[in-house]
């Protein structure tokens, strides 16, 4: 109990020593916290690049969607034997109905429902206005069950609309901003591949998929009209909801047998369909994403220890400045643990302060950074607050102990007799 | 060398025999060739001796500050000889007020908390350790200059402060080193009157000084030369003998 207390004592010493020392060393002090400011403003800075490309992965995946298998004849994953691929037979849209049915009569399934896409690429064209390369989809009125996507405008097309192929789209938001930039797109045609379409709604923003592919330049019209004007295609594939994401797999199991009964695969053949899913993608990201994250704080990392090595400097000169002052706390009762914890406060106070300015400067920075540049993926959080002080805390027992176990160590005699 | 002289109180300190070897580069120095000394309570011993007597060397051995190469050293019953660093600082913290030639007050706190320190490592409860650093002050008469920091003090006046500082965790002894060094003629009479006063209230006072005239204001005077005790008298006798 009594030590508790003699700690406790020492401990409130110690931070008003530290408090003294940085007051009356205020250009020094400043100096060598600029070390720690500069270190922390760029591991925190790194830190907010790297949960924006979090965040924006995870938007990305998101609009693949979590909860949503993709039956196709390629595989997301990069494959070295791709012959073996090649040759796979097509999926065909119509696999949707069967797959449905059989879902309908399975009695545990762990999945929802299925819904064919056909893919092309076409134009898109509006009296003077065209959109080239568009990404076109043909699908159901059961879209909206696979889709995140809300509409902006319109609405999305009826069962009758899509049985019966009528011409009518719905299309992407940077389309209808590139084809119609004053007014509205809804119920205006527009010919889609030499297609007339009757535009039916608009949909919501969504952003780029990782900065490659634009959800937001693609039109979806019925898989009927697309099929009768334009064929069927490599891409064509199914998409099928399942009922809970966190058992993908064993959803994926259950995909994969029925998918072998359409193909009509006996059970010594291989598989010769992929099932996608936005964990192929994920599996393949996140090591680039974690590599970018450790080179990122690794360098900044360096800065921040080019701080460190300031601070420890110093605190060996404040050591060497008092060493008298030691002596005197020494034979005045002072033990090793209390001139150690005295120096390793003062390195700690001072890289705290420095990190605390840092952490700021990076905050503003960021909001900065946001304000000026939206698509800049910056994302300050509170976790990086707690990391920032926990690092400059780290970085002040670092580069105070060597410093402070040497000030412990001097001998009393030795120490009294310095000037 | 035994004394004749009659002890008033208990045993505090008891060297027997203690040799301190020191390694300068390659060749050892003996600072001290075998020492037998006791001081009893509410002594007040002076220790002299030229430079080069070892002198020092029992200031720091006295005061805990080291320990012996051979030989006993008990203070107040514990063998000290053989303790560690901390416990050391535990015995230094407790048992010896020291006061030093330079004063070594520390500059950016005030009389007060200069004071307290030892409190704070005794683990003294704030406000206990307040009351009893006032009244150290107030009985070296320095109630008025308690918010002073050192450099806004007289030297007597550092002094004091050190010296209420020695007193304030109530030590066995004082360990006064060369405490009127640093200070003129007139300040030093004032600062050894408060060392008497002291010993007048029953402290054991141990002064550490090569000056006669400070030594006198002792009851009984040591002297070194060479590592070796050469003298150890009532100030009484040394000086009537010479008169």
């Amino acid at each position: 109990m009594k030590e508790i207390k003699i700690l406790f004592y020492e401990f409130n010493e110690s931070f008003k020593i530290a408090f003294d020392q940085i007051r009356a060393n205020k250009l020094r002090s400043i100096l060598t916290a600029l070390g720690v400011i500069i270190g922390i403003l760029a591991v925190t800075l790194m830190g907010t690049a790297i949960n924006g490309i979090d965040k924006g992965f995870d938007n990305s995946l998101s609009m693949i969607g979590y909860d949503v298998l993709y039956v196709q004849k390629w595989p997301w994953a990069n494959v070295d034997d791709w012959w073996n691929y090649r040759n796979r037979r097509r999926i065909k849209t119509d696999y949707a109905e069967q797959l449905n049915k059989m879902i309908e009569a399975a009695p545990n399934t762990e999945l929802i429902a299925a819904v064919p896409q056909g893919v092309n690429i076409k134009s898109v064209k509006y009296e003077d206005n065209q959109v080239k390369g568009v990404f076109l989809m043909g699908t159901t009125d059961e879209y909206p069950i696979i889709s995140t996507v809300d509409l902006k405008e319109g609405r999305f097309f009826s069962t009758i609309e899509s049985r019966t192929g009528r011409p009518v789209c719905v299309i992407g938001y940077d389309i209808a901003d590139a084809l119609f930039p004053n007014g509205s797109a809804v119920d205006k045609v527009v010919q889609i591949g030499g297609v007339q379409c009757r535009v039916i709604g608009v949909l919501a923003k969504q952003g780029k998929f990782l900065g490659l592919f634009s959800f937001d330049s693609q039109t979806i019209i019925p898989l009927e009209l697309l099929q009768k004007h334009f064929g069927e295609t490599n891409n064509d594939r199914v998409v099928v909801k399942i009922k809970d994401k966190t058992r993908t797999l064993e959803a994926k199991d259950e995909l994969t047998g029925l998918m072998r009964r359409v193909r009509g695969l006996l059970p010594d053949q291989k598989d010769d369909f992929s099932i996608n899913e936005q964990q192929a993608f994920k599996s393949t990201l996140d090591p680039i994403k974690s590599g970018i994250a450790l080179a990122g704080l690794f360098i900044t990392g360096l800065s921040l220890f080019v701080g460190a090595i300031g601070i420890m400097n110093i605190t060996f000169v404040s050591v060497k400045e008092r060493t008298k002052e030691i002596g005197t706390r020494k034979a005045l009762g002072a033990r090793r643990r209390t001139i150690l914890m005295q120096f390793l406060i003062e390195a700690v106070s001072i890289c705290l302060v420095g990190g605390i300015v840092g952490l700021l400067l990076a905050w503003g920075m960021s909001v900065a950074i946001g304000a000026a540049a939206s698509s800049f993926p910056v994302s300050f959080s509170f976790d990086l607050v707690i990391v920032g002080m926990a690092a400059s805390i780290l970085t002040g027992i670092f580069s105070g102990f060597a410093p402070a176990f040497s000030a412990s160590k001097l001998d009393p005699v030795v120490a009294l007799r310095y000037e | 060398m035994e004394r004749a002289i009659r002890p008033k109180g208990k045993l505090v300190i008891q060297i027997e025999g203690v040799t301190k070897e020191y390694k300068m580069g390659d060749e050892i120095v003996k600072a001290l060739r075998g020492v037998s000394l006791s001081i009893y309570r509410n002594e007040y011993v002076a220790i002299m001796g030229p430079s080069g007597s070892g002198k020092s060397t029992m200031m720091n051995l006295l005061g805990c500050l080291d320990t012996p190469t051979a030989g006993k050293y008990e203070f107040n019953g514990k063998n000290v000889a053989a303790m560690e660093d901390d416990e050391l600082a535990a015995i230094r913290n407790k048992e010896i007020g020291f006061v030093f030639q330079t004063f070594n007050l520390l500059p950016r706190s005030d009389a007060l908390a200069n004071v307290e320190l030892p409190l704070v490592y005794a683990g003294v409860s704030g406000e206990e350790r307040r009351n009893r650093a006032l009244a150290a002050l107030e009985s070296v008469g320095l109630s008025s200059r308690v918010h002073h920091k050192p450099n806004e003090l007289s030297g007597g006046q550092r002094q004091r402060v050190a010296i209420a500082r020695a007193l304030v965790n109530n030590p066995s002894i004082i360990l006064a080193d060369e405490p009127t060094g640093n200070l003129d003629t007139k300040t030093s009479v004032d600062i050894m009157n408060v060392f008497e006063d002291l010993y007048e209230k029953g402290n054991t006072i141990i002064v550490v000084t090569h000056e006669e005239d400070i030594a006198r204001h002792a009851r009984r005077i040591v002297r070194l030369r060479d590592g070796l005790i050469e003298s150890d008298k009532l100030v009484s006798e040394e000086y009537l003998m010479k008169a």
